[in-house]
């Protein structure tokens, strides 16, 4: 699947706006995603598995909050980073 | 006697450096590094490092004078240090940064939001690091800030979550932990600050924690003399008199003698229209009897600037009995900037050289132990934190 990846976090994909991963749920895409790009999952990612504060995940442009959420292989994921800060 | 014993043993490795230094700038828009020659009149000001980045600590090894480890977040993204093995050319992030444990099924788990305070380990420990965190939390890295992980005796305490306060109103930016002091004499034996939760100790360590707040103000708290729940701002812990800590407290300033445990105000002795209220405190390296403040005003509804806008440093030469107020060279009117708990520190050159960092941008600086300060850099951002680091060249 295709994953849209926002510039604050191009620093881990060698600056590579979309990037592929495998998995059958989000979390196992984003594992894939960390473990071909480490460091990039807790990013966004908190330890107890929740998406941050300011991060905001979307599947085929619907918003998803669960990462247990199923995927298909050509759904597309889009990590956004929610306007915030000054 | 035996702790005269451990002054001169460690003298000898505290004798004034003259080699450059090297001032490391964690700011609410990334790091910088200001490099001064060997005179220290000269500064240059590196590019910008990870700009963008929230840096609330950026600190030297002083063990290998190489390793530098510097606590990241950015607004959107998570918590995480990065690291440095050739003193600040090249960096790259920890593979684990420091995270709370995974909550058991149906319980809420503990989340770092951001990495506060970055400590190295005693001297005979190469590679160990401690890190404090907010919500507060402390880890420990075994290989010089590569992984981390979380110290269960703090962070898993019975106790821990009343210290701390937890689910109670904070501090704005969060509740911290700071000021991880390691004994030289024993590296079981560490301090920390919790702003707000109280000063621990721990003997074994960090097994076991017990305040140590006796004798401390906490005006914010209806019980008197409470055990826990103080706010320190910042401690210190002298390296040639191990048993002295000074205390930059919400509350005014302390000092306490070990063995005893009790502390004793010292900022009752500081002028009252300045008053004792700030956050950073810094010790000269070869005097346990010299310590600088930078007073802010703790006043009304706490504006936390320098009282009546007119800046000043004050030290004392004598353990906090008398202080002395050192402006010349500051602004003397209508500066209105704060000072942060992390933002002065001191090198170890003769006479020592005392920096600090302002909300405003500006790095000011004294060759003379404060007796004139000159700005050395400004238009920065929001300064968080000021460490000295001396260079071999």
């Amino acid at each position: 699947m295709r994953v849209f990846v926002p510039t604050p976090l191009r620093a881990y994909t060698g600056k590579r706006a979309q990037v592929d991963a495998e998995g059958s749920t989000l979390g196992e895409a984003l594992t894939d995603l960390d473990r071909r790009y480490p460091g990039f999952r807790f990013r966004i990612i908190d330890e107890q598995d929740g998406i941050r504060e300011h991060i905001k995940i979307f599947i085929n442009q619907q918003q998803v909050r669960d990462l247990a959420v199923a995927l298909g292989g050509d759904d597309e994921i889009q990590v956004v980073c929610a306007l915030s800060g000054g | 006697m035996k702790q005269m014993k451990m002054n001169r043993k460690l003298d000898s490795s505290r004798t004034a450096k003259t080699g450059p230094v090297a001032l490391l700038i964690g700011s609410r828009k990334g790091a910088f590094i200001l490099r001064g020659d060997k005179s220290r009149r000269t500064w240059k000001l590196s590019a910008p490092i990870l700009l963008g980045n929230i840096v609330h600590h950026l600190v030297l090894d002083p063990r290998d004078g190489r390793t530098m480890l510097m606590a990241v977040r950015t607004g959107h993204l998570g918590p995480t240090i990065f690291r440095s093995t050739d003193i600040g050319k090249n960096w790259k992030e920890a593979r684990r940064p420091p995270a709370f444990p995974r909550a058991a099924e149906g319980q809420k788990g503990l989340v770092v939001d951001h990495v506060f305070w970055l400590s190295p380990g005693h001297p005979s420990e190469k590679g160990i690091w401690y890190a404090g965190s907010s919500p507060p939390g402390l880890f420990r890295s075994d290989d010089g800030g590569v992984t981390w992980e979380g110290v269960a005796g703090f962070n898993q305490h019975p106790m821990r979550s009343s210290w701390v306060g937890e689910g109670q109103q904070g501090p704005p930016d969060g509740a911290t932990l700071h000021s991880i002091l390691i004994d030289p004499r024993d590296p079981n034996h560490i301090y920390l600050g919790i702003s707000a939760g109280g000063f621990f100790e721990s003997l074994d360590g960090g097994a076991d924690w017990k305040p140590l707040n006796k004798g401390c103000r906490a005006d914010f708290i209806p019980t008197p003399d409470p055990e826990y729940g103080h706010d320190p701002h910042c401690v210190r812990l002298h390296p040639l008199m191990p048993d002295r800590l000074y205390h930059q407290n919400h509350c005014g300033l302390y000092r306490m003698e070990r063995p005893e445990g009790r502390w004793v105000r010292i900022g009752d002795n500081m002028p009252k229209r300045v008053g004792d209220i700030g956050f950073p405190l810094v010790l000269h390296p070869r005097d346990p009897d010299t310590a600088w403040v930078f007073p802010m005003d703790g006043t009304t509804v706490w504006p936390r600037v320098s009282p009546d806008g007119k800046p000043a440093a004050y030290v004392t030469r004598n353990a906090g009995r008398t202080w002395m107020r050192q402006d010349a060279g500051l602004p003397k009117s209508q500066a209105w900037f704060t000072v942060k708990r992390q933002a002065m520190a001191a090198d170890t050159h003769e006479p020592v050289g005392i920096y600090f960092g302002t909300t405003s941008g500006e790095i000011w600086g004294s060759r003379n132990e404060g007796e004139k300060w000159t700005c050395l850099a400004s238009h920065l951002p929001e300064i968080y934190s000021v460490e000295v680091a001396e260079l071999s060249r």
